[in-house]
């Protein structure tokens, strides 16, 4: 079990160092001039001399060779130090953890919700005795998981904020403008939860320890309940690590439609403006998360499933069988 | 004498199509009735029927079930509920996906007494693991705690067994308690559920294919075909005197019930295979240790062993898909252990191997005539043109060669598996439990070819079974595993008949319709 824990810390770390590595690569060795996208920007451009640039490029460090930049940057990374906004002059690290609490507040009620809808409908809709409850519920993931995201954002606007006049349409004041963007987000996950939590039910309620179940004289809420439930929840809970990390990139998207500050936001702007050091940041933010969110998934893994207790690449197997 | 189950007119269907037309069965408290018959004939139709559990799709169009003076087939779902393991109890088919996986066994037998209230939360636990050690579970407190995948098959019918028993039901339906067992565990759990069923007073309704089985447990026997009872009586009188056809053909298909070789057995002959102190460890297991033996052109050798005795590895080994730890395969002369690349290619002509089940053994989309010309293809030896040619081989008509394998029986597609076998002509054919998975006439048709085509093709067989009853059809010659050691080899009449080692003459007393043919 301790080794098991190890591993997937290991595995964790390696990811955040190849996002981090993947990126350096991608975003300062690739063509493309963050201090000319500045410098050379707007009216100003026909008075940069050479030497302003040279000055520039030796102050963010882009003169040493690659290998150099990219220890010196890791070490920095290390240290929580991205390097200082391109357009803001601020630290990177700064600006991101700075626009994080209004995102962690709309994701987390965004993955709340969408466990809470996309699972009651997996569960309502396979409980229930009537077949047209059953074909409504069901067919609300496939709805879900097609309606883009910036459009529902809209919809919700105009009826909530427009015509019922219930709740905010712009804005981060209060907690009522939380609840239209997190519905929002919540939407294609919750979906995506939904439907393959309905479908595992399904196969497991298919599975021959059920009949098992039914034979001792148990009701249909302790053969859903107690026994198919916890059994279909393992595809779940993988599937939840993976979405998880939609939250964060379909956050650019909300908060864009409801103007919100957030991660979003300073994502948007900082890709706009080439601003790569803060680009830089919230893309191994975003790789924590994930990580950290699938390091949580995986220590949760055994204690819904004894099986991985004892082997831990029973668990892969187990994805397999599922798919 | 009082009835406690009878079943009039019966008839079930499947949207639509009928399953069981018209069944009539009778129980009687502490008796036991078999109910025999092939994969289709109805026979757990009609048990979960009386249990209430048809799969979806299953409707009662007709008939009553009664049940100590109570009409079942009128029950609400509440009404099943105080039925279901409080009056009649269910042991199911296969205790490897029989368990919830995620619960403690003791939990998953307490449940029943929970669930019809009689024992409380707290007193639960303790009465659950007196359960399991009346299911002959030795020191039950701790298997309690165990996860069904820590326990060994017959262990988790044991579990099964025990949850049976908790609600303290009249009538147990046991559906093929044990054909997923090995023969040795398959006769030590029947045993003891004959004598909890004694000592309760218990009726047991127990489904089986197995005609040796039913013969060697039941009071009486009911013979299922196509949906109907075929023929019903005492179990000594109806085996001894057969009335209906169908009976007569299953009792001289059932192999459990006939000794008799299928050719007469042959003994000496030029040595195709031999294999000299071949040892297979995975890493600290030891799975095959000091195995020799030598397989003559022409002949059968019968690999004989329980789960985990090493049989299915040797046989990888001189197929050489696997690589011994130590020892010495020889094929036709030339000493093949060590071979590898091009030169193990070309060998591999030589030998092929039959699987044991043909419903995963297919790839399901391709058709017919691609499945078993491919090794062809494969050597470039010949082409889809000579698809024909191999189904008729194993008696299959060329219309099916535009089929894909699942709109075949299971015995047609052994026979694809058989065919694509032999495309190359092979001199070594590896049979692995070619039969296990399939319905005793079917079982004896494929023998029957088996048997045939090795005279025509001069094939020599390695048998792989955990069956000495089927063994005892084909071999020339027999090898007895267990845990890995060779304990017992030589000749089938010998070892069969003669056994030497105490675990061979086990294996042989587990086969079921012994008792019966002894006496």
């Amino acid at each position: 079990m301790t080794s098991y824990v190890l591993r997937r810390v290991a595995q964790a770390l390696v990811v955040l160092w190849a996002a981090f590595t993947l990126s350096f690569v991608i975003l300062y060795l690739l063509p493309g001039d963050a201090v000319l996208a500045k410098l050379g920007g707007g009216e100003a451009s026909a008075t940069v001399t050479p030497e302003q640039i040279a000055q520039a490029r030796a102050e963010y460090g882009l003169n040493d060779p690659w290998p150099v930049q990219y220890g010196k940057r890791l070490l920095a990374a290390l240290h929580g130090d991205f390097g200082r906004s391109i357009a803001t002059g601020d630290t990177a690290t700064h600006m991101v953890l700075s626009a994080l609490p209004p995102t962690l507040a709309i994701a987390g009620l965004g993955l709340v919700l969408a466990i809470v809808f996309g699972g009651g409908a997996a569960l309502a809709g396979t409980y229930t005795r009537a077949k047209w409850l059953a074909n409504l519920l069901l067919s609300l993931p496939p709805l879900g998981i097609s309606l883009p995201v910036f459009w529902v954002g809209l919809v919700l606007i105009q009826i909530f904020s427009f015509q019922l006049r219930v709740l905010p349409a712009l804005g981060n004041q209060g907690p009522q403008s939380l609840i239209l963007p997190a519905i929002t987000l919540a939407l294609p996950t919750g979906a995506v939860i939904g439907q393959v939590l309905a479908k595992s039910l399904r196969t497991q309620l298919a599975e021959p320890y059920i009949e098992t179940v039914w034979a001792k004289g148990a009701g249909r809420g302790r053969v859903h309940f107690g026994h198919a439930l916890r059994n279909a929840a393992i595809p779940v809970l993988t599937m939840i690590g993976v979405v998880a990390g939609q939250l964060l990139a379909g956050s650019v998207v909300t908060e864009t439609v409801f103007s919100r500050d957030g991660v979003g936001r300073v994502t948007t702007a900082a890709v706009n403006g080439q601003d790569i050091p803060v680009v830089q940041a919230v893309i191994v933010l975003a790789a924590f998360f994930f990580v950290v969110i699938n390091l949580a998934v995986d220590l949760v893994y055994p204690l819904l499933d004894p099986r991985v207790r004892q082997n831990p690449a029973a668990r892969t197997r187990k994805e397999l069988v599922h798919g | 004498m009082s009835e406690l189950l009878a079943v009039r007119d019966l008839a079930v269907s499947y949207r639509k199509v009928p399953a069981v037309r018209g069944v009539d069965l009778t129980v009687e408290s502490g008796r036991t009735l078999a109910v025999v018959g092939e994969s289709g004939s109805g026979k757990s139709t009609t048990a979960h029927a009386v249990i209430g559990l048809l799969p979806r799709g299953g409707r009662i169009d007709r008939g009553s079930i009664t049940f100590a003076g109570q009409e079942l087939t009128a029950l609400s779902a509440r009404g099943w509920r105080a039925v279901r393991g409080r009056e009649i109890a269910l042991i199911p088919q296969d205790p490897a996906v029989s368990l919830d996986p995620v619960k403690r066994v003791g939990e998953q037998v307490a449940e029943t007494l929970l669930i019809h209230g009689l024992e409380s939360r707290r007193s639960a636990p303790a009465a659950a693991a007196d359960l399991l050690r009346r299911a002959g579970i030795d020191d039950p407190a701790r298997r309690a705690r165990a996860y069904p995948h820590e326990l060994s098959g017959g262990l988790r019918q044991r579990v099964l067994i025990a949850a049976a028993l908790a609600g303290r039901p009249k009538l147990i339906i046991a559906d093929e308690p044990t054909s997923a067992l090995d023969v040795t565990v398959q006769r030590r759990i029947l045993d003891h559920l004959g004598a909890l069923a004694a000592e309760e007073n218990l009726a047991l309704l127990l489904i089986t294919h197995d005609l040796g089985v039913a013969a060697d447990r039941a009071d009486e026997i009911a013979v299922m075909s196509d949906g109907k009872v075929v023929e019903r009586g005492p179990s000594a009188g109806l085996l001894a005197a057969p009335g209906h056809a169908y009976t007569r053909q299953l009792l001289s298909a059932a192999p459990s019930l006939s000794a008799e070789p299928l050719r007469p057995r042959r003994e000496t002959g030029e040595p195709l295979v031999s294999v000299s102190g071949l040892r297979k460890d995975f890493g600290p297991v030891r799975a095959v240790n000091d195995v020799s033996f030598e397989l003559a052109k022409g002949q059968t050798l019968a690999l004989v062993g329980e789960s985990g005795s090493g049989k299915t590895t040797t046989a990888r080994m001189v197929l050489r898909l696997e690589t011994p730890t130590a020892g010495r395969v020889r094929f036709d002369g030339e000493d093949i252990t060590n071979l590898r690349g091009e030169r193990l290619r070309l060998l591999r002509r030589r030998m092929q191997l039959i699987y044991q089940n043909p419903y995963a053994s297919l790839n399901p989309k391709l058709g017919i005539a691609d499945i078993v010309t491919e090794p062809l293809r494969a050597f470039k030896a010949g082409s889809r043109k000579d698809a024909a040619a191999l189904l008729d081989q194993v008696a299959l008509p060329a219309s099916m060669l535009k089929r894909k394998p699942a709109e075949l029986s299971g015995g047609q597609r052994q026979r694809v598996a058989i065919a694509r076998a032999l495309a190359l002509r092979p001199d070594l054919v590896v049979c692995d439990e070619p039969v296990s998975a399939l319905d005793v006439s079917v079982q004896a048709q494929i023998l029957e070819l088996l048997v045939r085509l090795q005279e025509e093709l001069g094939l020599a067989y390695l048998f792989i079974s955990h069956d000495l009853a089927v063994v005892r059809q084909v071999a020339d010659h027999v090898g007895v595993l267990r845990a890995g050691d060779l304990v017992e080899y030589g000749r089938a009449d010998d070892v069969l008949h003669r056994p030497a080692h105490e675990y061979t003459k086990e294996l042989l007393a587990a086969i079921p319709g012994h008792l019966e043919n002894a006496a």
